[in-house]
């Protein structure tokens, strides 16, 4: 539409006369669009990385520890009481829809190689641990049976451990490393994970049999406690299902009467993602408080500087209606004037706020995602800012009287 | 066809409890080509019933008929369609838009009936030059004196080819030489053929103009033409009760 396409030329010249003005009353929307963008994309890459962090702890993962424990809250009772075995393990694989079972005992201990050594985590874990926690040998192969049931000293590394225990280019596979003086041959070594949800680094540990530790470093207090105890489901849909079986059969071979409570605990990923969901839902609820109060405050600054300028033009306005302006070619006038600067305010805090994004990503290393949706709807919702705000001046305007409009000093 | 008729045009303005009677009842005939002066003392209703002429307003009673259409029933969109296409209007400070260029201010009528910015220009630029100001395009009121101000707003007025050029006091605020300048430009213009409406308190300003009408408290006193014989019988309508 032709006459649309010069209102908006007459409006940017308009506005290009008072720049300093039109560059302050867009700063309300400059800064609350460019915060928005800046924070959900830091939010949302965040987001992924903790996604990614949780599929690192394997997929329909159910973990049971000993003692009872609230999602979140304190360990209670039990102290020390060994609770779980190896035997109520192999007890829980018969329940239907379960793929996986395995058991971990850890400890913190010095590992030597040659003349370098390393404090780190000794996993003690049975073959299929490695298969549920979604670990991926990069060489060699995760333990078999036959080293479970011979107590084998053997291990598997990290890929902290290579390189802190071996040279650049030193290759790991068959060379031998001490713990608590006992030599262990190296079988394997794991692909890389990263950091967990709680900031550890998954890669710093070594992965020794069960059966190993149980015997010859960690000592027990009697044979087959265990530490923790790791189910998959074969289905997400099974995760249900599966927990409830788990928390029966445990119950019954433990002899809890009704009225005790567990003296085990069950998690799973879901609980965890849930609490993640929970922060990241109230986090939306607060972005979206700040951009509706840095809308609201630019958009009443829009009509406001629209307030004056209808003021200071009303007699620009009586001309334009004696030469034959209709009453909505004053309308459109203004409403495009409030648009421009609210679109031009919404473009800038995009630009700013996928700079800030950039910057944060690159100069703190925050992973961002940075969303084309995002960009439009807050580019779409400034532009809306502007026709909401600018409609109450834009029709002042359309409605002054010509005669008293021309006569105005 | 006479191009303006008014039959017994009356204005009142309500100002609170009171009501101001601008015009008691105008009627009035002018013909296509026209030059005609308006007279009268400050208050005498000049203003309103150039505005009534000029579509800017409407009477409170009587009736307006331009070009053979009775004005007085139209809606404000049809008014301003009409002020855009019939009538161009010369004001006394000249009404210009600031920070504005020359051209821009001629092409304003034109912006409004959505021809190609290319024409608005073109003819904005024709209207300049009848004007003799076709070099002061780039101008913008402020860097022009009075009567180029003035001569601007008159290029504004013929851009859209009206058929009438209203004109309240255009001299008012003008020397006596940037005056007579403007005057000739308007007598030119009567020439070729636009009728012309001038409300002037000056003698020698009416003096231009081939019919001069003077009026009195809302009223016409006298109707004559440039030899001083009577254009049409005058008769002052007492409305007050
Ligand atoms: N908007 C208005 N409200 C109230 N009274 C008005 C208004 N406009 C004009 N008047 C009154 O109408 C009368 C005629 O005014 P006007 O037509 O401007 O006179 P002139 O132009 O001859 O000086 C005056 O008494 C004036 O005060
Ligand atoms: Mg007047």
């Amino acid at each position: 539409m032709n006459f649309l396409l010069m209102t908006v030329v007459v409006a940017f010249r308009v506005l290009s006369r008072h720049r300093m003005r039109s560059a302050l009353t867009m700063l309300g929307i400059i800064i609350g669009v460019g915060a928005v963008i800046a924070m959900v994309s830091i939010g949302e890459g965040a987001k992924a990385a903790v996604q990614a962090q949780i599929a690192s702890f394997g997929t329909n993962v159910i973990t049971i520890l000993p003692g009872s424990m609230t999602l979140g809250g304190v360990r209670t009772g039990h102290g020390g009481a060994v609770t779980l075995t190896i035997a109520d393990m192999e007890e829980l694989k018969k329940i239907p829809g379960v793929a996986y079972v395995g058991w971990s005992r850890r400890d913190a201990m010095q590992v030597v190689h040659e003349n370098k050594n390393w404090l780190t985590t000794i996993n003690a874990v049975s073959p299929d641990y490695l298969v549920i926690r979604a670990w991926t040998a990069l060489n060699g192969e995760f333990f078999t049976q036959a080293e479970m049931d011979t107590a084998a000293k053997v291990a598997l590394l990290g890929s902290t451990i290579l390189k802190n225990l071996f040279e650049p280019g030193e290759d790991p596979m068959g060379a031998t490393i001490r713990i608590k003086n006992m030599p262990f041959k190296v079988v394997g070594t794991l692909e890389a994970k990263g950091y967990d949800t709680r900031g550890n680094d998954q890669d710093d540990v070594v992965f020794i049999p069960f059966t190993t530790a149980e015997r010859k470093i960690m000592g027990t207090k009697f044979l087959g406690s265990i530490a923790a105890g790791y189910l998959s489901a074969e289905s997400p849909e099974q995760m249900a299902p599966v927990i409830d079986e788990v928390q029966r059969v445990l119950r019954q071979r433990h002899k809890l009467r009704p009225d005790q409570d567990d003296d085990f605990t069950v998690r799973n990923q879901i609980d965890i993602a849930k609490v993640q969901e929970g922060t990241s839902e109230s986090m939306k609820l607060m972005l979206l408080a700040v951009a509706s109060i840095s809308l609201l405050v630019g958009g009443i600054g829009i009509m406001n500087i629209l307030l004056v300028s209808v003021t200071e033009r009303t007699r620009e306005i009586g001309i334009r209606m004696a030469v034959g302006a209709k009453r909505r070619h004053i309308l459109l006038q203004f409403l495009v004037e409030a648009v421009v600067l609210s679109a031009m305010g919404g473009l800038i805090g995009v630009g700013l706020g996928v700079a800030g994004a950039q910057a944060a990503s690159n100069i703190a290393g925050w992973p961002t995602i940075i969303s084309a949706d995002i960009l439009l709807i807050a580019f779409g919702f400034s532009a809306l800012v502007g026709i909401f705000f600018g409609l109450y001046p834009a029709n002042k305007a359309s409605q002054l009287n010509p005669i008293e409009a021309l006569r105005y000093e | 066809m006479s191009l303006i008729v008014c039959r017994d045009l009356v204005k009142t303005y309500r100002l609170g409890e009171m009501d101001v009677h601008a015009l008691l009842g105008v009627s009035l005939t002018i013909d296509t080509g026209e030059f005609v002066a308006v007279m009268g003392a400050s208050g005498s209703g000049k203003s309103t019933l150039m505005n009534i002429l000029g579509c800017l307003d409407v009477p409170t009673a009587g009736t307006y008929t331009l070009e053979g259409t009775d004005v007085s029933t139209l809606g404000e969109n049809r008014l301003a369609e009409i002020r855009n296409s019939k009538i161009g209007f010369v004001f006394q400070n000249f009404n210009l838009i600031s920070r504005t260029t020359a051209l821009e201010n001629v092409q304003l009528p034109l912006f409004y009936r959505g021809i190609p910015a290319h024409e608005q220009k073109a003819l904005a630029l024709r209207a300049l030059e009848r004007v003799g100001l076709a070099d002061r395009q780039r101008h913008h009121p402020a860097q022009l004196s009075g009567g180029q101000q003035q001569r601007v707003a008159i290029a504004r007025a013929l851009v859209t080819d009206p058929s009438i050029i209203l004109a309240d006091e255009p001299t008012g605020n003008l020397d006596s030489q940037a005056s007579r300048e403007i005057m000739e430009t308007l007598t030119q213009l009567n020439r070729e053929g636009i009728t012309i409406i001038l409300v002037t308190h000056e003698a020698d300003i009416a003096g231009y103009a081939r019919r001069v009408i003077t009026m009195k408290d809302g009223v016409i006193l006298s109707d004559r033409d440039a030899g001083g014989v009577a254009v049409a019988r005058v008769v002052p309508q007492e409305v007050r009760a």
